[in-house]
């Protein structure tokens, strides 16, 4: 290991990136204007779920500034089906995916015809002259309706069941049959829950731009996912792989939502090779609203098994998962990527694991922050607190009873993973330090006894996760078409300054400050004489991409391999340079040395003589640069305890969260501002989830909450200081010992808020409320109507929308 | 999110613009900030063919002293009343109903007339403007006219302004040295409210002289709670919980919310 004077990695620096970002000096997908370019607009079906009669394009085509107007019927032909890469068994069923519908629309807001114009405004102004003649068909939107099979989104799969997903701890001998613990317990605990139906919010709308000039596709997008974009285009289109470039320039923001094989990417590629010309799409937010892929939707119902001194001995979850009406590039595994974290940081004896994935007539769901495992994490602490409830335990002190000790890692879980590292008593420490949580308890005392109008509540929430996805023989075991590794390269220019290419693609995460951070260390250059490449197929030609928390697990950890590729030949040349023995050459602070004298070559003079390549010893090839590729042993496994206390204004149902602290194991820290981010992030989102966001269809399948005036995303303004703090146990897995952050937020938050509020008003008789923990549905579970409890949250504001309820 | 085509009409004078809407018809539009027109042009919820753009019209920006009530130009934004001392001496009401006005950004844009005329029942102004016995001024064809809120607020989204006709100033009788406050209840910021209730009261000798009570989005328009209102004349300032409760006589949640958010305003109100 090598450094500079004064380390990078650990250092808050700004990020490279923001400059240009906030001064809008970069170009996003949608400010790209070629010449002769053309604008594709789509028609969207209003309806969830019907056979389409007849589409009557006449008058649109005959408006002006209008090149084609095209539909599922002419592109039949060419379009394929949209890909899934995830079947998770062997017989799943799924649909055929056609980007343009061609006899049928299965939710509203599906694609049914495109009008390609000379602008976006003719363009626009030409979908309404579209005549279509919808059969409108019965409409699937319940899950344990849609198992009744009564009416079918798809008839010719015979059932609305996708597939059944299962683990189980005895078959798999990682752990004891859960029914018979069951059978056995002292302690049963029943509770189902409903994961709400979210959309993933990215600030920058979706753009796809496609040129098919020059006997070639250069396709810009608005992806989290260049790579996979690139391969999956050629495989559904046709085209040759290495006839399409795809760049993901600067994209603002993703969650998940841009990691997706888009209808209108595929779209655009189409249109772009019929006409000739160049295409550009670009949504507005009510059409990514309504058509970019939801999060969540799941209904868990949750068996757990105890004896009556608080020890856990048994978990059992049954999944419906919603799929939408498309299994879309990694819908199907989703739910299963939470299948390894229901049991969290526990030690439980017996787990099974039943997963059924059930299409509905609504946008299809995929992959939002977290992708599963906020789900689990939900369902774990929540029944945790259920469990403590039960026994008057402290919930903390029931948690640790039952929790993985410092001293027990690796430790492998009932569910078959390996946890490298951990200290879960460090992180709750520090955490119940942070939040006095004794004052708190006594202030909830002093409340309840006065019966103050304004209760408090304080929840809990000691999460793990799995992050660095993902070692590629185990996604190979869970039937996902790639792999996981990732790859980087190092280039060293002659002056000395240092090109990197990474196989990542960020999106917002900051990864040309953080891997120039690591380069500048590693390499003993200055941070700013490091320049990160990314997301253009054609410089970065191999790569996997962001999300899962894998960037720099897995893609730092490459860097980190080029790098030592680098220094090892310049160590070799350097030698020949200072004419001595390799092992007598010194390394440090970029310049290398003869062991016990004076003599010193810098890394830039190594680099210059190897560019130059006039005098190399025997055999070397000219030039420093060099690649590698990672592929994971195992995930990591970043962890934390969040304690939330909120306000419930128990006149009104209002919860203000009064104080939030977050402490965080994530491994290493490379840029702690960056990693401050993420958590603040990530916060907000699951703290959305507890109390604000929710996707909501009537009942003809409507999405009702289609605008941000009524699906409800928080601002800093309604959003507490968060109390962030570290505990750090590198992880194992990887040199630089890092875990992720992209996710950790999203995952813990969420059921430390519900936890929370219901501690707040469980001593007036609630025992559940839904998600989001709307004014009105606190206020009706302390009314006593536990089922009103439950009706659709949002709405609300909507002035536009005269249908819009202003509950 | 492009709005159909239509022209765009921008007039020097009142008289001009009214004029241009004569002209142009029921199909054309006035813009005022546009904080509300523009996101349902977008969404071609409305289309009309003509938008005549009043931003212009300086004559129309700005609060006058008009001797015993306060005339506000139709133009003049959020941003302007919130920090008018005319408006924080005699209608301090406005002042702290405006400060929950959507955000910054639209505070700048979004105008204090606009918002009257846009009608909606969770808009923030329309409570306080009732509630205040405000008094629209109106320009058309035929010359001006006056019209009390009590009659300018006709239903959802819908005001007794003619297709041709402008709103040009408000007038807001003073209230010089009450007590005001604005409860608002909304889910996160920069959200409509659930309900709010606009409170003003004129506290003498201990007593409550006179109380004036808006109900912001618990109907098709603005209420006032004139129940309430009266029943804490001349009460001291203990009779407020009793007197809220007259704010609804319903089991629902909005009624709920009436009734504690009215105690809670007129509470602040007295107290501030």
């Amino acid at each position: 290991m090598t450094a500079t004077a004064e380390p990078e990695v650990g250092k808050a620096r700004l990020r490279k990136e923001d400059a240009r970002l906030i001064t809008g000096q970069t170009k996003w997908t949608d400010n790209l204007q070629l010449t002769g370019m053309l604008h594709m607009a789509v028609l969207r079906s209003p309806v969830a779920h019907a056979r389409i009669r007849s589409i009557d394009c006449s008058r649109a085509t005959a408006m002006p500034g209008v090149a084609i107007v095209l539909t599922g019927e002419d592109l039949a032909a060419e379009q394929g089906s949209l890909p899934c890469a995830w079947p998770i068994t062997e017989d799943m069923l799924a649909p055929a995916a056609p980007a343009l519908a061609v006899d049928q629309v299965n939710f509203a807001g599906e694609a049914v015809a495109l009008v390609i114009a000379d602008n976006a405004y003719r363009a626009a102004d030409a979908l309404a002259a579209i005549d279509v003649d919808y059969d409108e068909l019965p409409v699937v939107l319940d899950l344990e309706e849609a198992l009744q099979d009564n009416d079918l989104v798809h008839p010719d799969l015979g059932t609305n069941k996708s597939a059944t997903w299962i683990f189980d701890s005895a078959e798999a001998g990682s752990g004891t049959n859960v029914e018979d613990e069951i059978a056995s317990a002292e302690v049963v605990l029943e509770r189902t829950f409903r994961q709400q139906r979210l959309i993933p919010s990215f600030m920058e709308p979706r753009s796809v731009v496609v040129d098919p000039s020059a006997d070639m596709f250069t396709i810009w997008s608005a992806t989290q996912i260049p790579h996979i974009l690139r391969w999956m285009l050629a495989a559904v289109s046709g085209i040759a792989e290495h006839r399409i470039r795809v760049i993901a320039p600067d994209v603002g923001g993703g969650f998940g939502g841009k990691l997706q094989v888009t209808p209108e990417e595929l779209l655009c590629l189409l249109v772009a090779r019929r006409m000739g010309r160049p295409v550009k799409w670009t949504e507005s937010r009510t059409e990514s609203m309504l058509s970019g892929h939801h999060g969540r939707d799941q209904i868990q119902k949750i068996t757990l098994s105890a004896r009556r001194d608080g020890m856990v001995t048994g978990l059992k979850v049954e999944l419906l998962a919603d799929m939408g009406a498309y299994l879309r590039l990694v819908t199907p595994g989703i739910p299963i990527l939470g299948a390894f974290m229901f049991n969290a940081i526990y030690k439980f004896a017996a787990y099974r694991f039943v997963c059924t994935n059930v299409f509905t007539n609504k946008v299809p769901t995929d992959a939002y922050r977290g992708a599963g495992r906020p789900e689990a994490t939900f369902a774990i602490e929540r029944m945790m607190d259920e469990l403590a409830v039960e026994l008057g335990r402290d919930p903390m002190e029931l948690r640790q009873q039952n929790w993985i000790k410092h001293d027990e890692f690796p430790f492998s879980t009932v569910a078959g993973l390996t946890y490298d590292s951990g200290n879960y008593e460090a992180a709750t420490d520090r955490a119940m330090e942070l939040f006095d949580y004794s004052a708190l308890r006594e202030e909830q005392a002093r409340r309840r006894s006065s019966r103050d109008p304004v209760q408090v509540g304080i929840g809990i929430s000691t999460y793990t996760e799995m992050c660095g996805l993902a070692p590629s023989r185990v996604l190979g075991a869970l039937r996902y078409a790639a792999g996981g590794w990732e790859s980087a390269s190092i280039r060293m220019l002659p002056t000395g300054k240092v090109e990197v290419i990474t196989g990542t693609s960020p999106h917002g995460q900051g990864h040309e400050t953080v891997w120039s951070q690591i380069v500048a260390d590693r390499l003993g250059v200055p941070f700013e004489d490091v320049e990160v490449l990314h997301g253009d197929t054609a410089s970065s030609h191999r790569g996997m991409d962001s999300y899962g928390s894998r960037s720099l697990a897995v893609g730092g950890t490459a860097l980190v391999h080029a790098a030592d590729k680098v220094l090892a030949k310049a160590r070799r040349l350097a030698a020949h340079m200072m004419e001595c023995d390799e092992a007598d050459v010194e390394f440090a602070t970029g310049s290398f040395s003869v062991r016990g004298t004076s003599t010193v070559r810098s890394l830039g003079d190594v680099v210059l003589a190897a560019h130059v390549a006039h005098d190399l010893p025997e055999g070397m090839e000219p030039g420093l640069d060099a690649d590698a590729t990672f592929d994971p042993d195992n995930f990591s496994f970043p962890h934390g305890t969040h304690l939330c206390a909120t306000e419930v204004d128990t006149q009104t149902g209002m919860v203000r969260i009064r104080s939030y602290v977050a402490v965080d194991d994530v491994g290493t820290v490379v840029n702690p501002l960056i990693v401050d981010g993420q958590v603040h992030g990530g916060l907000a989102q699951g703290i959305a989830q507890a109390l604000y966001e929710e996707a909501i269809h009537d009942e003809t399948g409507t999405l009702t909450t289609a605008t941000f005036a009524d699906y409800l995303v928080p601002s800093a303004a309604d959003l507490p200081a968060f109390m962030t703090a570290r505990t750090a146990t590198p992880a194992t897995s990887n040199p630089l010992g890092v875990k992720g952050v992209g996710e950790a937020g999203t995952i813990a938050s969420t059921p430390a808020v519900v936890n929370s509020v219901l501690d707040a008003v469980r001593h007036l008789g609630v025992r559940d409320i839904e998600m989001p923990l709307s004014p009105e549905r606190v206020w009706t579970a302390l009314r006593g109507g536990a089922a009103e409890a439950s009706t659709p949250a949002a709405g609300g504001l909507g002035s536009i929308d005269s249908q819009g309820g202003q509950s | 999110m492009i709005p159909a085509e239509f022209r765009y009409l921008c007039p020097s004078t009142v008289d001009e613009a009214v004029r241009m809407l004569v002209e142009e018809g029921e199909d054309a539009k006035v813009i005022a900030g546009g904080q509300s027109l523009v996101p349902v042009l977008r969404m071609r919820l409305a289309a009309p063919t003509a938008l005549i753009d009043i931003g212009g019209l300086t004559e129309l920006t700005g609060v006058r002293d008009d001797g015993d009530s306060l005339l506000i130009g139709a133009m003049t934004t959020h941003y302007e009343v919130q920090r008018d001392h005319l408006i924080h001496d005699h209608a301090l009401l406005l002042k702290l109903v405006t400060d929950t006005v959507a955000d910054p950004q639209v505070r700048h844009r979004g105008t204090f007339g606009g918002s009257l005329c846009h009608a909606d029942p969770a808009g923030d102004l329309l409570a306080p403007a009732l509630a205040l016995d405000a008094v629209m001024i109106i320009a058309g064809p035929g010359g001006r006219r006056e019209v009390p809120a009590s009659e300018f607020f006709v239903g959802y989204f819908e005001t007794a302004l003619a297709p041709d006709e402008i709103l040009i100033d408000v007038r807001v009788p003073k209230y010089t040295g009450w007590g005001a406050h604005y409860e608002k209840l909304n889910r996160v910021a920069q959200a409509w409210s659930i309900v709010a209730v606009a409170a003003a009261v004129q506290i003498s000798g201990g007593t409550i002289a006179a109380a004036r009570v808006g109900l912001t989005n618990v109907g098709s328009g603005p209420v006032r709670a004139v129940d309430v209102e009266s029943a804490l004349v001349g009460q001291p300032v203990s009779a407020i919980s009793d007197a809220a409760l007259l704010a609804s006589s319903g089991d629902g949640y909005k009624d709920n919310l009436a009734r504690v958010l009215t105690d809670r305003a007129l509470t602040a109100a007295v107290a501030g």
